[in-house]
């Protein structure tokens, strides 16, 4: 396989998973909380391009408006369908100071939710739609073909993380959030208010799981009811891989997963590759006993206590 | 003496005989359908104890134990299945285990075993981690299993399902098997190594300033619940008869862990609760699929309204009765402040 070809499906893949591992790492910053439904938000937001409907042919309807509509309306939707999930599922056991455990459980819960509704709307029969067609188009350079779609992925998000960076730098809210995910007790004391800045964090991850909707889709072109759930768990295992609490490692996390994971395609035996999840959560798994803390590991990584 | 042992083993002893009093009942009063639900539940009982042995005393949610029962269950019916025919479901085994004649039991006891060796070596890495690290390593794991299980087309048929294990689990044996895993449960909870993770669970600080040990404590622990899980699967397997590497996903992880939730992650008693209660809301909703008959028209909730349901239940359980139903007592036990 041509290098630069390899190069391209590893940065693309490691992209998708980078958005993935920052959506949940912004969550699990504010609330030490993994966020099980994470995956199933991806899954909504694809979803929510067609009618909703037992039959067989996926009609359109957010996926055929205009491309700037389509994506908005997507964001949206996915925004407010985590914002929702926050407020009631896990505000409820926040207030009560519930532990680590139980809201990991109660997002188990959500995502199954989730699952449940799309799969008693739409059946599990897969559906196919296609958004942004001019995307699949293959171009040719320097002798290689590369999908559109790799490239668009690649840019989305880039220029996502320079946006999501600049906030949490910048904006007033983003620096409280970094304040609230370096010592929420603290960061209450000194006035930052905890529901905010949780749904906050909410709304941006919502708008990730939203954009590796549409690039996921984009590139696919097909819906499943657990279609968020392999993403999702790369992203889970990005955080972890990267340290728990630090998002550059988050993002560098998601990175890595993703370009192991092409590279294993590329260089395994033929024969051993459908197995390849297997050889890349099996060296995730080496990875960790080598260093417990992930690769890029922050300070204040534990449960709060 | 005598009684020092029964007031030891009372949890466990009170939950075995409200088990059996419920299995005769079925026995006596029901119709097949509510034994073989019963039946079921009780395999799932196993699963669960499995489950809680781990969960209940580390405090570390596993997402991932229902691997264990997936390998449980190939193990069994690689050597029970399907006489004769055995060549062509799975042409991938070696000729020992192609011509192997093991009985039901032995097929049992080695099929537990692997499931808890394969625990053995992954636990050694895993439960380094601790919290939700942990439970995100084991979610992987199990989705390691089922992708080398879904791929491993000639020795578990791939993506079809294996036909024809032998039928030898009925209300009995899953009694029998269910009663034990109890025992062993209550025998692990009360020993030394028992109360060690405990202490790691409430304090793991404290409890290694107090000189112990999380990573072996954590570790047998893990292999027992591995064992325990891998029976659970493979009494699954002969119940049905059948087995398909879906059968051991997030399905089956989802009802389990939410009867452990429902019935209180702390206690063994919960276990055996959560297991019972969360099987009679999902008949109930399956009932309701099914539909009421009312002056000759049926009323029928729509297909799917169950795994709704289901997580409404956990949802609603964690909000206003976080500790489940039981919490932290157990059976003929004074309350524990």
């Amino acid at each position: 396989m041509n290098p630069l070809q390899l190069a391209v499906d590893a940065l693309s893949l490691g992209s998708q998973y980078a958005l993935v591992s920052l959506g949940i790492g912004l969550v699990f910053g504010v609330m030490r909380m993994i966020n099980f439904a994470h995956g199933d938000l991806i899954t909504l937001g694809a979803y929510a391009l067609v009618v909703p409907s037992a039959a067989d042919f996926a009609e359109p309807y957010i996926g055929g408006f205009p491309a700037i509509a389509l994506i908005i309306c997507i964001a949206a939707v996915v925004a407010f369908a985590a914002l929702a999930s926050e407020r009631v599922a896990f505000r409820p056991l926040r207030r009560r100071g519930a532990d680590g455990t139980s809201l990991l459980i109660s997002s188990f819960a959500v995502s199954y939710l989730i699952q449940s509704v799309i799969l008693f709307i739409h059946t599990g029969r897969p559906k196919s739609v296609s958004i942004f067609p001019e995307l699949t188009r293959q171009i040719e350079f320097a002798g290689v073909t590369i999908a559109l779609v790799d490239i668009a992925t690649i840019v989305v998000t880039i220029s996502l993380l320079i946006a999501v960076a600049a906030f949490l730098r910048f904006g007033r809210t983003g620096i409280e959030i970094r304040a609230a995910s370096e010592d929420f007790m603290m960061a209450r004391l000194i006035g930052v208010k905890a529901d905010r800045v949780i749904s906050v964090a909410f709304v941006i991850s919502g708008i990730l799981a939203a954009s590796v909707s549409l690039l996921y889709v984009s590139k696919t072109g097909v819906l499943d009811f657990r279609m968020g759930i392999p993403l999702a768990i790369a992203g889970f295992v990005g955080t972890v891989v990267g340290g728990m609490g630090s998002l550059p490692g988050a993002v560098l996390g998601g990175l890595f997963l993703g370009i192991t994971s092409t590279l294993l395609q590329a260089l395994l035996p033929e024969e051993m590759r459908p197995a390849r999840d297997a050889f890349l959560y099996g060296l995730v798994i080496l990875v960790l006993l080598w260093r417990p803390k992930g690769l890029f590991g922050g300070r204040n990584t534990g449960e709060r206590i | 003496m005598k009684s020092n042992l029964m007031s030891r083993l009372s949890p466990a002893l009170g939950l075995i005989i409200g088990l059996l009093a419920l299995a005769i009942a079925a026995r006596f009063l029901g119709s097949m359908s509510l034994i073989s639900t019963l039946t079921e539940c009780l395999i799932l009982m196993v699963m669960v104890v499995g489950m809680s042995i781990f969960i209940g005393n580390s405090g570390v949610v596993s997402f991932g134990h229902i691997g264990f029962a997936m390998i449980g269950a190939y193990a069994s019916a690689w050597q029970t299945c399907c006489s004769g025919m055995r060549q062509v479901f799975m042409p991938g085994l070696p000729d020992w285990l192609l011509s192997a004649n093991v009985s039901v039991f032995w097929a049992a006891v080695i099929g537990g075993l692997l499931a808890a060796a394969f625990g053995l070596v992954v636990g050694v890495a895993i439960m380094r981690l601790s919290g939700v690290a942990a439970s995100i390593a084991l979610l992987s794991l199990l989705f390691v299993v089922k992708t080398i299980y879904e791929n491993w087309q000639s020795v578990t048929a791939g993506q079809s399902s294996l036909v024809g294990l032998p039928l030898y689990v009925n209300l009995w044996v899953a009694l029998l098997v269910v009663s034990v895993s109890i025992l062993v449960a209550q025998l692990y909870r009360d020993s030394g190594f028992g109360l060690k993770l405990r202490a790691t669970r409430e304090d793991e600080p404290a409890a290694r300033a107090a000189g112990v040990r999380v990573l072996p404590q954590r570790l047998i622990a893990f292999v027992l619940s591995a064992f325990v899980v891998g029976i659970g699967g493979i009494l699954y397997g002969h119940f049905l008869g059948t087995l398909a590497v879906n059968m051991f996903w997030l399905d089956l992880t989802f009802v389990t862990l939410a009867m452990l939730v429902v019935g209180g992650l702390r206690s063994l008693t919960g276990a055996v609760v959560g297991t019972l209660a969360v099987t009679i809301v999902r008949e109930i909703l399956r009932a309701l699929e099914q539909g009421i008959e009312i002056r000759g028209h049926n009323f029928a909730a729509p297909q799917g309204i169950q795994e709704i349901g289901l997580s409404l239940v956990l949802l609603a359980i964690l909000i206003y009765r976080p500790q489940g139903l039981v919490g932290d007592r157990e059976l003929g036990r004074p309350k524990v402040t």
